[in-house]
């Protein structure tokens, strides 16, 4: 199925794509590619499930509720990522990590984005977006070493396919394109999930991506979490468009938007995204209504900028509290499952504090080390003129660990 | 439903407060006279309220500089006291800020924008090369880029990846583009106001590790001095006086410089330390008078040394001032490696040490 825009000749342009499209749906290529007029919510915040009424479901809009162990091991996630995000707020706190961009309250998007994927799938996640390379599998302990001051990074992205937690916002949409691209050119049916939050939405690289995707026809996803500031700037001011899933149909992609603290809701519209671009759709975006729960990182003060009452508002909204009572009532999650569930996540806590509490030295002589594949002159030369100095000081100090010096 | 979040009709009495109480702040730094404990910070805000004050076209804008007053809060209490069309926040996107300001700037404004972090300027580098350096050149001087683009730059505040560059080089090598550096709190104060009256368009450098360094400076006589209509721009300041080496520094490097010459003072050796100020334009004059007095120079800057501002420092010397050379002119620079991450970059920034050992190796016993 290929959906596309002809504008020169729409006539004559061989438009099965959106044929293809009208009878899959029984709707037109404009009302398949324009969100539903409502986010999709599947359980209400206090934990109870809509009817397929309330839900609004629209032609092309339908979404079955996922399965039962799909369900759980989300929410084991979701409990875990919740444990990570706090656990790393309080290390900052305690001078431990340099710096954590908690995702505490948008943790079901996190858990969401990477539990839709298969094997071979990739992911390109933002600085905030933590707990969804760690749900994605990568060693919780790498995962943070960036947050730490180590290195700026720590896990290698081919070994769990999820590329650099990436900080020039929006940058990493173009490569999740290029990455999508090189599969499709060798075959492989990779999807791509490309992630981002609202305010990123206003950089030119947002908007290339799309199109390039759209246009080359690739299988990604771009998830835009909104949770309504970039830094202190309100979404007003980024946009005024219907919302920022509308932003889809201008690129010739279908565009949805979810509530983003519902995690079956999610799963649902996650995994049929992923089905579709697996099957030929081409790119989709999916907008995830949230909330960024603390201030953008440690150094931030969101009392300058938004009232406390909105943040009380939104923790009525809680993704772990709705889950927790969906499940629950369900009968899904009974109280051994639940303690089997926060042990997990205390055993992952307790990891990451014994990880990033050790007094790891840091090599200063790998500064030069890789920079490039191939070593240049200079390079030699400056790292040997670093070497001398270390060596000095530690004649002075009188210890002997080359080229080591415990973190300062 | 729309995306206008309630956020935006409630801003209740917290967050406004907090903007008011950063105005009253600012008006009671404004009226004091005489000298006082100020902060890089505080005088670069100073400078951009006194400007606002002055020309109605002079504009500021940006990311996060409104409500919040910039993630270094540089542009606290100028919505409150000049209102949302002065001073107000763009959407997230660089080379729309940098862009609108060619179009204001076209069209009588005066925009002093602001880039959030050195290596957050990229997206906007089309639009500072492309545009804001030519406009003046392509159109034979009827169009002047009257702006200043204020970019926060450098190391030495344990940033994590992309809040820490040396980004000046960039900048210096793009002809039609000033680059200042403020290395002191009155400098803040002089460089930022003669930038924004400049009809040049002026990167504005701010060496983010100086953002809270203190001095005493007095209001009243600087803006005294900027009414009489006093420059720096290409003149290079000495920032302490010596005889044996000359130890040239911009910026976040003036103050290392500064603590290596008093570290060399106990040992006996007296070195001349020159504040570059402007590294374009770049002072000749004042930078080679130093050099041909003392005979031997090392350069300080916290950017990767392959052709950099300290590549060009060292040509223009030598050929200037060869003969009076006892030693050839080093550089204690930043390797040339990407920035680190903060437990590594104090073994990549020019530490006293290293600048000590390069004064040793300007041949003494020739
Ligand atoms: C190109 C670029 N400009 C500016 C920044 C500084 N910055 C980091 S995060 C951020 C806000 C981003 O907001 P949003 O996209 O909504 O994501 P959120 O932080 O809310 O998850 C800004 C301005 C940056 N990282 N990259
Ligand atoms: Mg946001």
């Amino acid at each position: 199925m290929t959906i596309h825009a002809d504008h020169s000749a729409p006539e004559t342009a061989v438009d099965d794509s959106a044929a293809d499209v009208r009878t899959k749906f029984g709707i037109s290529v404009e009302d398949y590619m324009l969100p539903a007029r409502h986010q999709i919510q599947m359980v209400n915040p206090d934990g109870t499930l809509r009817s397929q009424d309330e839900q609004g479901t629209e032609p092309g809009h339908e979404y079955p509720t996922p399965g039962d162990a799909e369900l759980m091991a989300a929410y084991e996630q979701l409990v875990v990522g919740r444990r990570v995000n706090d656990q790393n707020s309080a290390l900052v706190r305690q001078g431990r990590m340099a710096v954590y961009p908690s995702s505490h309250g948008q943790e079901a998007c996190q858990v969401a984005a990477a539990m839709c994927l298969s094997e071979g799938d990739w992911l390109f996640p933002t600085y905030r977006d933590a707990v969804a390379v760690m749900t994605r599998g990568v060693d919780p302990v790498e995962v943070m070493t960036i947050f730490r001051g180590d290195w700026h990074g720590g896990y290698d992205p081919t070994e769990h396919k999820v590329g650099i937690q990436c900080t020039p916002l929006t940058t990493q949409l173009l490569h999740a394109v290029g990455v999508a691209h090189a599969a499709k050119l060798r075959g492989e049916n990779t999807v791509v999930m490309a992630m981002c939050g609202d305010g990123a939405t206003s950089e030119g690289d947002f908007h290339e991506a799309l199109n390039f995707a759209a246009v080359f026809h690739l299988p990604v996803i771009f998830f835009v979490q909104n949770n309504k500031y970039a830094i202190s700037v309100p979404l007003s001011h980024q946009s005024v468009a219907p919302s920022l899933a509308h932003k889809a149909v201008g690129y010739g992609m279908a565009g949805e938007r979810v509530d983003g603290n519902d995690l079956v809701a999610l799963l649902a519209v996650m995994d049929r995204a992923v089905k579709l671009a697996r099957d030929g759709s081409g790119p989709l975006l999916i907008e995830a209504h949230t909330y960024r729960m603390q201030a953008h990182t440690n150094a931030d003060d969101a009392t300058r900028y938004r009232p406390d009452s909105e943040v009380a508002e939104w923790q009525a909204k809680d993704p772990l509290a709705r889950m927790k009572s969906y499940l629950t009532d369900k009968g899904l999650l009974d109280a051994a499952a639940s303690e089997r569930i926060t042990s997990h996540a205390e055993a992952v806590a307790t990891q990451l504090r014994e990880g990033l509490g050790e007094d790891v030295p840091v090599q200063p002589l790998d500064l030069f080390k890789y920079v490039f594949a191939k070593q240049t002159p200079q390079l030699k030369e400056q790292s040997e003129l670093l070497a001398s100095e270390l060596a000095r000081a530690e004649s002075a100090n009188g210890t002997d660990n080359s080229g080591t010096e415990s973190a300062k | 439903m729309t995306v206008t979040t309630s956020a935006n009709g409630t801003t209740t009495a917290n967050v406004s407060a907090a903007t008011a109480s950063a105005a009253a702040s600012a008006a009671a730094t404004a009226e004091a006279t005489g000298p006082q404990s100020l902060t890089m910070a505080k005088a670069l805000n100073t400078a951009m309220a006194d400007a606002m004050r002055n020309d109605p076209s002079v504009l500021v804008f940006g990311e996060d500089v409104g409500m919040l007053g910039g993630v270094f809060r540089i542009t606290d209490g100028l919505m409150a006291e000049f209102g949302e069309q002065r001073c107000f926040d763009t959407p997230l996107a660089e080379s729309g800020i940098v862009g609108m300001a060619v179009g204001m700037a076209i069209n009588g404004m005066r925009p002093a924008i602001e880039m959030q972090f050195d290596a957050f300027a990229y997206p906007a580098f089309e639009q500072i090369v492309s545009h804001v350096a030519k406009m003046h050149n392509r159109t034979k001087g009827k169009l002047k880029m009257p702006m200043v683009i204020r970019v926060p730059y450098a190391g030495g505040i344990g940033g994590v990846e992309h809040h820490c560059d040396s980004s000046e080089s960039y900048y210096a090598h793009t002809a039609g583009l000033k680059v200042y550096t403020p290395a002191t709190v009155a400098d803040g104060y002089r460089m930022l106001r003669e930038a924004i009256d400049s009809d040049d368009p002026v990167m504005f450098m701010e060496p983010k590790k100086l953002y809270w360094s203190k001095d005493q400076v007095d209001l009243g006589a600087l803006r005294a001095e900027h009414d009489a209509g006093t420059s720096t721009e290409g003149r290079a300041a000495v920032a302490r006086p010596g005889t044996d080496a000359t130890l040239i520094a911009y910026g976040p490097s003036v103050p290392t410089a500064l603590a290596a010459a008093a570290a060399a003072a106990e040992e006996g050796r007296s070195l001349e330390v020159i504040d570059v100020r402007t590294l374009v334009p770049f002072d000749d004059e004042t930078v080679c008078a130093s050099v041909r007095k003392t005979g031997r120079a090392v350069v300080i800057a916290e950017a990767h040394g392959f052709a950099s501002v300290s590549s060009e420092i060292v040509a223009r010397v030598q050929e200037r001032a060869f003969h009076y050379l006892a030693a050839p002119i080093l550089r204690v620079t930043g390797f040339d490696v990407p920035f680190p991450s903060p437990k590594l970059e104090h073994y990549y920034l020019p530490s006293v040490d290293r600048i000590l050992d390069a004064v040793d190796d300007l041949q003494w016993e020739d």
